[in-house]
Protein backbone atom coordinates (compact mmCIF):
# COMPACT_ATOMS: atom_id res chain seq x y z
CA UNK A 1 0.00 0.00 0.00
CA UNK A 2 2.85 2.18 0.80
CA UNK A 3 5.01 1.38 -1.72
CA UNK A 4 2.06 2.14 -4.31
CA UNK A 5 1.72 5.73 -3.26
CA UNK A 6 5.08 6.73 -3.32
CA UNK A 7 5.26 4.90 -6.80
CA UNK A 8 1.96 7.21 -7.72
CA UNK A 9 3.91 10.70 -6.28
CA UNK A 10 6.86 9.93 -8.15
CA UNK A 11 5.47 8.70 -11.22
CA UNK A 12 3.04 11.87 -10.75
CA UNK A 13 5.73 14.16 -9.94
CA UNK A 14 7.54 13.09 -13.11
CA UNK A 15 4.30 13.18 -15.38
CA UNK A 16 3.83 17.11 -14.10
CA UNK A 17 7.23 17.88 -14.55
CA UNK A 18 7.71 16.55 -18.21
CA UNK A 19 4.52 18.27 -19.19
CA UNK A 20 5.52 21.51 -17.57
CA UNK A 21 9.45 20.89 -19.32
CA UNK A 22 7.31 20.34 -22.80
CA UNK A 23 5.73 23.92 -22.11
CA UNK A 24 8.66 26.13 -20.72
CA UNK A 25 11.38 24.55 -21.97
CA UNK A 26 12.68 26.84 -25.10
CA UNK A 27 14.46 24.85 -27.42
CA UNK A 28 11.92 22.01 -29.00
CA UNK A 29 14.83 18.85 -29.06
CA UNK A 30 14.48 19.16 -25.10
CA UNK A 31 10.74 19.18 -25.53
CA UNK A 32 10.83 16.28 -27.11
CA UNK A 33 13.03 14.73 -24.10
CA UNK A 34 10.94 16.24 -21.62
CA UNK A 35 7.76 14.34 -23.22
CA UNK A 36 9.45 10.89 -23.87
CA UNK A 37 9.78 11.41 -19.49
CA UNK A 38 6.35 12.25 -19.21
CA UNK A 39 5.14 8.99 -21.31
CA UNK A 40 7.22 6.83 -19.20
CA UNK A 41 5.97 8.14 -16.00
CA UNK A 42 2.16 7.94 -17.75
CA UNK A 43 3.17 3.66 -18.25
CA UNK A 44 3.77 3.58 -14.80
CA UNK A 45 0.80 5.47 -13.75
CA UNK A 46 -1.21 2.96 -16.35
CA UNK A 47 0.67 0.00 -14.63
CA UNK A 48 -1.10 0.87 -11.27
CA UNK A 49 -4.37 1.13 -12.73
CA UNK A 50 -3.88 -2.31 -14.26
CA UNK A 51 -3.73 -1.82 -17.42
CA UNK A 52 -0.30 -3.57 -18.47
CA UNK A 53 -1.22 -4.09 -22.07
CA UNK A 54 -1.49 -0.15 -22.90
CA UNK A 55 1.19 0.35 -20.97
CA UNK A 56 3.67 -1.91 -22.65
CA UNK A 57 1.74 -0.15 -25.53
CA UNK A 58 2.42 3.23 -24.23
CA UNK A 59 6.55 2.74 -24.02
CA UNK A 60 6.77 1.04 -27.35
CA UNK A 61 4.50 2.96 -29.56
CA UNK A 62 4.39 6.53 -27.63
CA UNK A 63 7.97 6.68 -26.24
CA UNK A 64 9.48 4.26 -28.86
CA UNK A 65 8.26 4.88 -32.22
CA UNK A 66 6.23 8.27 -32.25
CA UNK A 67 8.84 10.26 -30.50
CA UNK A 68 11.73 9.00 -33.11
CA UNK A 69 10.03 10.44 -35.56
CA UNK A 70 9.60 14.02 -33.42
CA UNK A 71 13.22 13.66 -33.12
CA UNK A 72 14.02 13.43 -36.67
CA UNK A 73 11.59 15.90 -37.84
CA UNK A 74 12.76 18.22 -35.04
CA UNK A 75 16.25 17.23 -36.61
CA UNK A 76 15.73 18.23 -39.89
CA UNK A 77 13.53 21.47 -39.41
CA UNK A 78 16.07 22.34 -36.89
CA UNK A 79 14.44 24.12 -33.87
CA UNK A 80 15.02 27.43 -33.24
CA UNK A 81 15.81 28.82 -29.59
CA UNK A 82 14.43 32.18 -29.65
CA UNK A 83 10.78 31.21 -30.85
CA UNK A 84 9.56 33.04 -27.53
CA UNK A 85 9.70 36.27 -28.46
CA UNK A 86 8.41 38.50 -25.58
CA UNK A 87 8.15 41.63 -27.33
CA UNK A 88 6.25 40.63 -30.40
CA UNK A 89 4.27 37.75 -28.68
CA UNK A 90 0.67 38.63 -28.52
CA UNK A 91 -2.21 39.40 -26.08
CA UNK A 92 -2.75 34.95 -26.04
CA UNK A 93 0.31 34.72 -24.07
CA UNK A 94 -1.31 36.36 -21.33
CA UNK A 95 -4.34 35.35 -21.61
CA UNK A 96 -3.74 31.63 -22.28
CA UNK A 97 -2.18 30.79 -18.72
CA UNK A 98 -5.20 32.52 -17.15
CA UNK A 99 -7.69 30.54 -19.10
CA UNK A 100 -5.88 26.97 -18.86
CA UNK A 101 -5.90 28.26 -14.39
CA UNK A 102 -9.58 28.79 -15.01
CA UNK A 103 -10.37 25.33 -16.75
CA UNK A 104 -8.21 23.33 -14.12
CA UNK A 105 -10.32 25.22 -11.03
CA UNK A 106 -13.30 24.25 -12.87
CA UNK A 107 -12.60 20.50 -13.46
CA UNK A 108 -11.37 19.83 -10.50
CA UNK A 109 -13.86 21.68 -9.13
CA UNK A 110 -16.64 19.05 -10.86
CA UNK A 111 -14.63 15.85 -9.93
CA UNK A 112 -14.59 17.02 -6.11
CA UNK A 113 -18.41 17.59 -6.39
CA UNK A 114 -19.47 15.00 -8.77
CA UNK A 115 -21.95 12.44 -7.25
CA UNK A 116 -19.63 9.62 -8.27
CA UNK A 117 -19.25 7.33 -5.17
CA UNK A 118 -17.05 5.11 -6.94
CA UNK A 119 -14.48 7.48 -6.84
CA UNK A 120 -13.37 7.92 -3.27
CA UNK A 121 -12.58 4.01 -4.14
CA UNK A 122 -9.75 1.82 -5.41
CA UNK A 123 -12.29 0.95 -7.77
CA UNK A 124 -14.58 -2.54 -8.94
CA UNK A 125 -12.84 -5.55 -7.98
CA UNK A 126 -10.93 -7.05 -10.84
CA UNK A 127 -9.43 -10.42 -11.57
CA UNK A 128 -5.76 -11.00 -12.01
CA UNK A 129 -6.78 -10.66 -16.12
CA UNK A 130 -8.07 -7.32 -15.94
CA UNK A 131 -5.93 -5.49 -18.54
CA UNK A 132 -4.24 -8.70 -19.45
CA UNK A 133 -2.99 -8.54 -23.38
CA UNK A 134 -5.70 -11.73 -23.53
CA UNK A 135 -8.54 -9.68 -22.48
CA UNK A 136 -7.82 -6.65 -24.76
CA UNK A 137 -7.28 -8.81 -27.66
CA UNK A 138 -10.37 -10.66 -27.17
CA UNK A 139 -12.68 -7.24 -26.58
CA UNK A 140 -10.91 -6.18 -29.81
CA UNK A 141 -11.95 -8.53 -31.81
CA UNK A 142 -15.02 -9.83 -30.71
CA UNK A 143 -16.98 -6.59 -29.51
CA UNK A 144 -15.36 -3.72 -31.21
CA UNK A 145 -14.52 -5.09 -34.36
CA UNK A 146 -15.71 -2.46 -36.51
CA UNK A 147 -13.64 0.45 -34.18
CA UNK A 148 -10.80 -2.30 -34.71
CA UNK A 149 -10.77 -2.21 -38.39
CA UNK A 150 -11.70 1.58 -38.63
CA UNK A 151 -8.49 1.98 -36.51
CA UNK A 152 -6.23 0.21 -39.18
CA UNK A 153 -7.91 2.04 -42.09
CA UNK A 154 -7.31 5.33 -40.24
CA UNK A 155 -3.78 3.98 -39.86
CA UNK A 156 -3.45 3.32 -43.40
CA UNK A 157 -4.88 6.73 -44.56
CA UNK A 158 -2.33 8.45 -42.39
CA UNK A 159 0.66 6.78 -43.82
CA UNK A 160 -0.78 7.79 -47.48
CA UNK A 161 -1.16 11.15 -46.45
CA UNK A 162 2.06 11.58 -44.70
CA UNK A 163 4.01 10.04 -48.18
CA UNK A 164 1.80 12.35 -50.19
CA UNK A 165 2.81 15.59 -47.68
CA UNK A 166 6.12 15.14 -47.23
CA UNK A 167 7.25 13.56 -50.47
CA UNK A 168 10.33 15.60 -52.59
CA UNK A 169 8.36 17.35 -55.35
CA UNK A 170 10.83 17.56 -58.67
CA UNK A 171 10.38 19.62 -61.21
CA UNK A 172 9.62 22.33 -58.86
CA UNK A 173 10.00 26.01 -59.80
CA UNK A 174 11.36 28.47 -57.24
CA UNK A 175 8.81 29.93 -54.96
CA UNK A 176 7.87 33.29 -55.43
CA UNK A 177 8.48 35.38 -52.25
CA UNK A 178 5.17 35.71 -51.04
CA UNK A 179 3.68 32.84 -50.16
CA UNK A 180 0.68 31.45 -48.40
CA UNK A 181 -0.08 27.71 -46.69
CA UNK A 182 -2.48 27.26 -49.78
CA UNK A 183 -0.45 27.30 -52.15
CA UNK A 184 1.44 23.91 -49.76
CA UNK A 185 -1.76 22.59 -50.18
CA UNK A 186 -3.01 23.63 -53.75
CA UNK A 187 -0.21 24.32 -55.79
CA UNK A 188 0.52 21.20 -58.20
CA UNK A 189 3.70 21.62 -60.72
CA UNK A 190 2.72 20.48 -63.99
CA UNK A 191 4.56 16.79 -63.68
CA UNK A 192 4.25 16.67 -59.96
CA UNK A 193 2.71 13.26 -58.80
CA UNK A 194 2.97 11.79 -62.05
CA UNK A 195 4.94 8.76 -63.31
CA UNK A 196 7.27 11.25 -65.35
CA UNK A 197 8.21 13.01 -62.38
CA UNK A 198 9.21 9.68 -60.43
CA UNK A 199 11.59 8.77 -63.16
CA UNK A 200 12.81 12.25 -62.92
CA UNK B 1 -4.62 5.28 -4.53
CA UNK B 2 -8.08 6.78 -4.69
CA UNK B 3 -9.29 6.77 -8.33
CA UNK B 4 -9.98 10.28 -7.34
CA UNK B 5 -5.80 10.91 -7.95
CA UNK B 6 -5.74 9.76 -10.74
CA UNK B 7 -8.38 11.70 -12.67
CA UNK B 8 -7.10 14.99 -10.85
CA UNK B 9 -3.53 14.42 -11.93
CA UNK B 10 -4.87 14.15 -15.46
CA UNK B 11 -6.48 17.36 -15.30
CA UNK B 12 -3.16 18.98 -14.28
CA UNK B 13 -1.58 17.32 -17.51
CA UNK B 14 -4.40 18.48 -19.94
CA UNK B 15 -4.72 21.83 -18.43
CA UNK B 16 -0.52 22.21 -19.23
CA UNK B 17 -0.81 21.17 -22.52
CA UNK B 18 -4.01 23.78 -23.36
CA UNK B 19 -1.72 26.31 -21.80
CA UNK B 20 1.07 25.35 -23.81
CA UNK B 21 -1.10 25.65 -27.41
CA UNK B 22 -2.41 28.54 -26.55
CA UNK B 23 1.44 30.24 -25.93
CA UNK B 24 3.35 28.32 -27.75
CA UNK B 25 4.70 29.45 -31.33
CA UNK B 26 6.30 26.64 -33.20
CA UNK B 27 3.57 24.06 -35.00
CA UNK B 28 6.09 21.39 -33.29
CA UNK B 29 5.92 22.48 -29.81
CA UNK B 30 2.08 22.62 -30.51
CA UNK B 31 1.86 19.63 -31.36
CA UNK B 32 3.74 17.98 -28.80
CA UNK B 33 0.92 20.32 -26.24
CA UNK B 34 -1.47 18.04 -28.45
CA UNK B 35 -0.02 14.92 -27.25
CA UNK B 36 -0.31 16.09 -23.71
CA UNK B 37 -3.76 16.81 -23.89
CA UNK B 38 -4.53 13.35 -25.41
CA UNK B 39 -2.39 11.71 -22.86
CA UNK B 40 -4.27 13.65 -20.16
CA UNK B 41 -7.75 11.98 -21.68
CA UNK B 42 -6.14 8.34 -21.61
CA UNK B 43 -5.05 8.57 -18.46
CA UNK B 44 -8.66 9.46 -17.04
CA UNK B 45 -10.23 6.54 -19.48
CA UNK B 46 -8.29 4.12 -18.29
CA UNK B 47 -8.58 5.55 -14.34
CA UNK B 48 -12.53 5.29 -15.34
CA UNK B 49 -12.33 1.54 -16.83
CA UNK B 50 -10.65 1.01 -13.30
CA UNK B 51 -13.32 2.59 -11.19
CA UNK B 52 -16.45 0.62 -13.25
CA UNK B 53 -13.43 -2.70 -13.65
CA UNK B 54 -14.55 -2.78 -17.65
CA UNK B 55 -12.15 -3.45 -19.90
CA UNK B 56 -13.84 -1.13 -22.08
CA UNK B 57 -12.49 1.94 -21.36
CA UNK B 58 -8.68 1.04 -22.13
CA UNK B 59 -9.87 -0.33 -25.79
CA UNK B 60 -11.25 3.31 -26.26
CA UNK B 61 -8.05 4.67 -24.65
CA UNK B 62 -5.76 2.28 -27.33
CA UNK B 63 -7.84 4.10 -30.21
CA UNK B 64 -6.86 7.27 -28.57
CA UNK B 65 -3.38 6.31 -29.19
CA UNK B 66 -4.08 5.08 -32.67
CA UNK B 67 -5.47 8.32 -33.57
CA UNK B 68 -3.08 10.42 -32.05
CA UNK B 69 -0.21 8.58 -34.20
CA UNK B 70 -1.91 9.31 -37.50
CA UNK B 71 -2.57 13.09 -35.87
CA UNK B 72 1.08 13.08 -35.34
CA UNK B 73 2.27 11.57 -38.93
CA UNK B 74 -0.02 14.16 -40.80
CA UNK B 75 0.77 17.10 -38.60
CA UNK B 76 4.74 16.58 -38.88
CA UNK B 77 3.94 16.03 -43.00
CA UNK B 78 2.49 19.55 -42.96
CA UNK B 79 5.71 21.04 -41.12
CA UNK B 80 8.47 18.90 -43.37
CA UNK B 81 5.90 20.41 -46.21
CA UNK B 82 6.44 23.79 -44.85
CA UNK B 83 10.26 23.88 -44.73
CA UNK B 84 10.66 22.25 -48.07
CA UNK B 85 8.74 25.01 -49.10
CA UNK B 86 10.91 27.76 -46.79
CA UNK B 87 8.13 28.81 -45.00
CA UNK B 88 7.94 30.56 -41.55
CA UNK B 89 8.12 27.69 -39.01
CA UNK B 90 5.99 29.85 -36.63
CA UNK B 91 1.92 29.81 -36.27
CA UNK B 92 1.62 33.68 -36.21
CA UNK B 93 2.60 33.68 -39.49
CA UNK B 94 0.45 31.35 -40.79
CA UNK B 95 -2.44 33.36 -40.99
CA UNK B 96 -3.90 32.63 -44.45
CA UNK B 97 -6.27 30.10 -43.72
CA UNK B 98 -7.65 31.96 -40.56
CA UNK B 99 -11.59 32.07 -41.77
Amino acid sequence: MFFEQLLFLVAGALAIGGALGVVLLRNPFYSVLALVTHLFALAILFLLLTAAFLAAAQVVVYAGAVMVLYVFVVAYVGGSDDELRPATAGPLVVIGPIFAGALLIELIVAIVGSSLSALDSRGAEVGAGFGSPGAIGEALLTKFLLPFEAASFLLLIAAVGAVVLARKRRGLREPADAISVADVVRHQPPAAGTQKEAIG
Amino acid sequence: MDVSWFVVLSAFIFCIGAAGVMTRRSPLVILLCLELMLNAGNLALIAFARMVGNVEGQIFALIVMVVAACEVVIGLGVIVAMYRRKLPIDVDDMAELRG
